[in-house]
């Protein structure tokens, strides 16, 4: 694959095969020319798909509803403007999401898992003609069998059709015959007969036969990748895609919180009032730590320093604020020398003025606090024993508390999160918690909505 | 007496030396690290163990890989349960030498790992260059004590004549899918040495399956789901059953069930019916059996009660008046919840899992854990395995005439290591030569695969 900055757009490597549109494999790179900011935005489309699956996968949605929610966020966000170009789409955004998840061995098995469902339920949805073209494009071994064959067992078929509620097989339904070895969730549920190491497997039962191989081939080739991006690739391009790839996998796709908008300003007045009901548990668990101890090391104040900018704390309000607690432990003179600076930095009020953003639950979650630090995710970094504790304190009842700690302990974090603001609110967060600055603004717009009469 | 016969005895004999014409009688019964001794000395297969597990790569073909017998893993169980793991031996006489040495009371068989297992401490756990296991046959355990609730002849550890059957039908019923439905062609059964069996697949398909393929396999020979708590243990879904769950019921067990384990266990009889009436989930039948039953507790025609009330049982259940598939299911899901293999799934599902290697000597009993034949499983009585004692008391008495490594062959020995050999052993060996012939070639023909990223 090519990557252009001009407008050059040569005919797709299609995702056909015999003639017959298929799902794309990902085989090989295509050789196709790309713009550059192509080449970013359709990664960022395709991974709004992988992370809605994602989403979708953590909440325990159930086959049917995944199979709308793919094919819902592939309609939502594949789409081109030119139609011939929507393969196009498809096959580029996935091998720079290639590039982007190849990285480590975590970022891997997140892509692997969730092009893997991607493909699964893309599958299921089409017809009997594109899974034959897709089995033999992927080169599973796989006979169809033949008339005789199916005769000379047809009541064996049948019998197994009939055991597991499906319609009985006649002489017009195809049949696959593969090693038993490539089917094993078939064969230990009893779907299908065997016979002499042989499976016999009906079309509708074919999915479960094709996704594991387009995934170990995907496996290898992440690898490869891999291996390809360290020793050449990054180099090559670090003037123009590195800066990219490295941005993508760690990107926060939502709106970053730097301008407080509809509340304007939370005072200093308001502010313990405002942790307590509105704040999520990363949060409170700094402010409370910042108040019972007058102090936070750096990450801490880092991580609630830009959080309370993005929640519309002015820069001499926060002054204030780090100070008043700050002064308790090291005294006002040494907070102006030390501290003051710092803060005052998160406001791009010094040095190179950047304003920086507030921390995403992402890149909340990929820290790593150590001795002395209370910043990061609690629901990742926490002890069971403390998460339940500070749970408590945020006022989580028993029942959802264990719902809770269940899915940090599946390292749901951001579902944990979810999980307790609609504990706490009583009212459900269906987009998921993705910042915490999101969390505070669907809090306040919460009980604002229930206290009309408040300013 | 001869020089060496006199020497011979000197080494056997653990008691009083005495004239060797009387020695039949005066080894007790005992289990005895001191037997085991002469036991691996004289008649444990050291060298056809080491072919089988070589798998033909002890051989002098190119492609034989010498580092293949010094991987796999054995374990000892030695005296006072201390317990030695990834023992790995590099040949047949380190392996032979190294049981001699310990006279372990048990020894296991594991995988055959990526590297030699006694050097596993230099290698990584995960990423590139690992220690894992590469290759393991696939094995079953049947224990006839997780049987308990099918059978009142006997409980725990004990077996009889009464209850071993139900063994016997595990082995019939799993032997014949092993090859029919998976295509599996050596397997291996041996008698545990107390309560059960062990299965060994050792063709190469079967050795090379992976974790998720054994448990499919484990799951594909699941019925059932025994706990204390529920009922019916077995619960058979759908209209229809399953061509291998079917086949097994009509061929073998249903058979079983009614001319054999229904008597000898008195399943039916008056203070044990209601368990079986237990898993009916109709009040209206129940009732009206138990109302026939507590009526007639004599069987007027001379039949065996159990067989003339499960009649009755039948037919009330099957009957045309029966709507309901759940209620007709119900006969075949109590002759399966007797006598449906009870596998443990956990030895079967990991590659890593160790179990007893063949010919062991069970510490308990002093049995030797002997093949059985599954075309003739019928006829296995395991009260009449040769035990350690019976074995030193048969050499003792055959002093005289053969030496060397056929002493096994005048022992009660003899049948069990010619069949291991001749059943099992030479085909797989064919095979494996076979296979090892084929692969090379195949390798040398073969392209390579360039992939883009």
């Amino acid at each position: 694959m090519e990557v252009v900055r001009s407008q050059k757009k040569s005919s797709s490597a299609a995702a056909y095969s015999d003639g017959v549109s298929t799902i794309p494999l990902y085989r090989s790179a295509p050789t196709l020319e790309v713009r550059l900011e192509d080449f970013e935005r359709f990664a960022v489309d395709r991974l709004l798909v992988l992370r809605g699956i994602s989403d979708g996968l953590a909440r325990g949605k159930k086959s049917d509803e995944m199979g709308k929610l793919v094919s819902d966020l592939w309609k939502a966000n594949m789409r081109h403007p030119h139609a011939s170009e929507v393969k196009d789409k498809d096959i580029i955004s996935h091998f720079v999401l290639r590039l982007v998840y190849c990285r480590t061995e975590e970022l891997r098995k997140w892509f692997l898992s969730m092009e893997s469902t991607l493909f699964r339920y893309r599958f299921r949805r089409e017809t009997s003609d594109v899974h034959r073209a897709l089995m033999t494009e992927l080169g599973l071994p796989h006979k169809v069998v033949t008339n005789a064959e199916f005769e000379g067992l047809r009541e064996k078929l049948s019998q197994v059709a009939r055991s597991i509620g499906q319609a009985l097989p006649t002489a017009d339904t195809v049949y696959y015959k593969v090693p038993w070895e490539q089917v094993p969730e078939l064969v230990g549920s009893r779907r299908v007969l065997i016979k002499k190491g042989y499976a016999y497997v009906a079309l509708n039962q074919v999915v479960s036969f094709v996704v594991p191989h387009f995934r170990s081939h995907l496996s290898k080739a992440l690898v490869l990748t891999n291996r390809k991006w360290t020793s050449m690739i990054r180099e090559q391009e670090k003037d123009r895609l590195t800066p990219i790839v490295e941005a993508l996998s760690t990107s926060y796709l939502g709106p970053d919180y730097s301008q407080a908008k509809e509340f304007g300003e939370i005072t200093l007045k308001d502010i313990d009032q405002v942790a307590r009901s509105s704040f999520p548990l990363c949060m409170r668990h700094l402010f409370d730590t910042l108040r019972d101890d007058h102090h936070l090391k750096h990450g801490g104040r880092m991580q609630l320093g830009l959080f309370l900018k993005g929640v519309g704390l002015k820069l001499d309000d926060a002054l204030a604020f780090w100070k008043a607690e700050f002064s308790q432990k090291v005294g006002a003179e040494r907070f102006d020398k030390e501290y003051a600076y710092g803060i005052r930095h998160n406001y791009g009020k010094e040095g190179k003025r950047t304003d920086y953003t507030p921390f995403s639950c992402q890149k909340i979650i990929l820290s790593t606090p150590g001795v002395g630090d209370h910043h990061g995710c609690p629901y990742r970094h926490f002890s069971e024993e403390n998460l339940r504790a500070a749970l408590g304190k945020m006022g989580v009842s028993s029942r959802e508390l264990d719902e809770v700690v269940d899915k940090a302990k599946g390292r749901h974090y951001q579902l944990a999160c979810t999980l307790t603001f609609e504990a706490v609110h009583g009212a459900s967060c269906d987009a998921g918690i993705n910042h915490p600055n999101q969390y505070f603004t669907d809090s306040q717009n919460i009980l604002k909505a229930k206290k009309p009469s408040t300013a | 007496m001869t020089k060496e016969a006199e020497n011979e005895r000197d080494d056997m004999l653990v008691d009083d030396p005495e004239p060797q014409n009387e020695q039949l009688d005066d080894i007790p019964d005992e289990f005895n690290p001191n037997y085991l001794k002469v036991y691996y000395g004289r008649l444990f297969p050291h060298a056809d163990m080491f072919k089988w597990m070589s798998y033909g790569n002890d051989g002098k073909h190119p492609a034989c890989d010498q580092s293949y017998f010094g991987r796999r893993e054995f374990s000892f169980t030695l005296d006072n349960d201390i317990y030695l793991r990834f023992q790995s031996f590099k040949n047949a006489s380190e392996l032979e030498n190294g049981i001699k040495d310990k006279c372990p009371f048990k020894i296991d068989i594991g995988p055959v790992y990526s590297v030699d297992p006694s050097k596993r401490l230099a290698y990584a756990q995960s990423g590139d260059n690992i220690f894992t296991p590469v290759e393991r046959e696939l094995v079953f355990d049947i224990d006839i004590s997780d049987y308990d609730d099918a059978r009142y002849c006997c409980s725990g550890a004990d077996v009889c004549l009464d209850c071993w059957p139900l063994m016997t039908i595990a082995i019939k019923v799993i032997d014949t899918s092993l090859r029919d439905d998976f295509g599996f062609n050596h397997i291996l059964w041996v008698y545990s040495g107390r309560r059960g069996v062990h299965c060994w697949v050792c063709d190469g398909k079967a050795r090379r399956l992976n974790n998720e393929q054994r448990s499919a396999i484990a799951d594909y020979f699941r019925v059932y789901k025994g706990n204390n708590n529920s009922k019916s243990k077995v619960s058979l879904v759908g209209p229809a059953l399953h061509p291998f769950l079917a086949r097994s019921y009509f061929d073998v067990l249903r058979d079983f069930f009614e001319e054999k384990l229904l008597c000898s266990q008195q399943l039916l009889s008056d203070d044990r019916y209601e368990k079986i009436l237990e898993m009916i989930p109709d009040e209206s039948i129940t009732s009206e059996l138990r109302g026939k039953w507590q009526d007639n507790r004599r069987s007027s025609s001379g039949k065996d009660v159990n067989v003339v009330r499960w009649e009755q049982l039948k037919q009330l259940l099957q009957s045309g008046k029966q709507k309901a598939t759940g209620i007709r299911r119900c006969v075949e899901e109590i002759v399966f919840s007797f006598t449906y293999p009870r596998l443990d799934m956990e030895v079967s599902k990991h590659m890593n899992h160790l179990l007893k290697a063949p010919f062991c000597i069970h510490p308990k009993t002093g049995r030797v854990c002997v093949p059985i034949d599954p075309n003739v499983c019928d006829d296995f009585d395991p009260t009449n395995v040769p035990t350690l004692s019976k074995l030193l008391r048969e050499i003792n008495t055959g002093g005289l005439q053969v030496e060397g490594d056929k002493v096994w062959e005048r022992t009660s020995m003899g049948k069990s290591i010619r069949y291991f050999r001749e059943s099992f052993l030479q085909p797989l060996m064919k095979s494996c030569k076979e296979e090892i012939e084929e692969s090379y070639s195949a390798k040398v023909n073969q392209s390579k695969n360039s992939l883009n990223w």
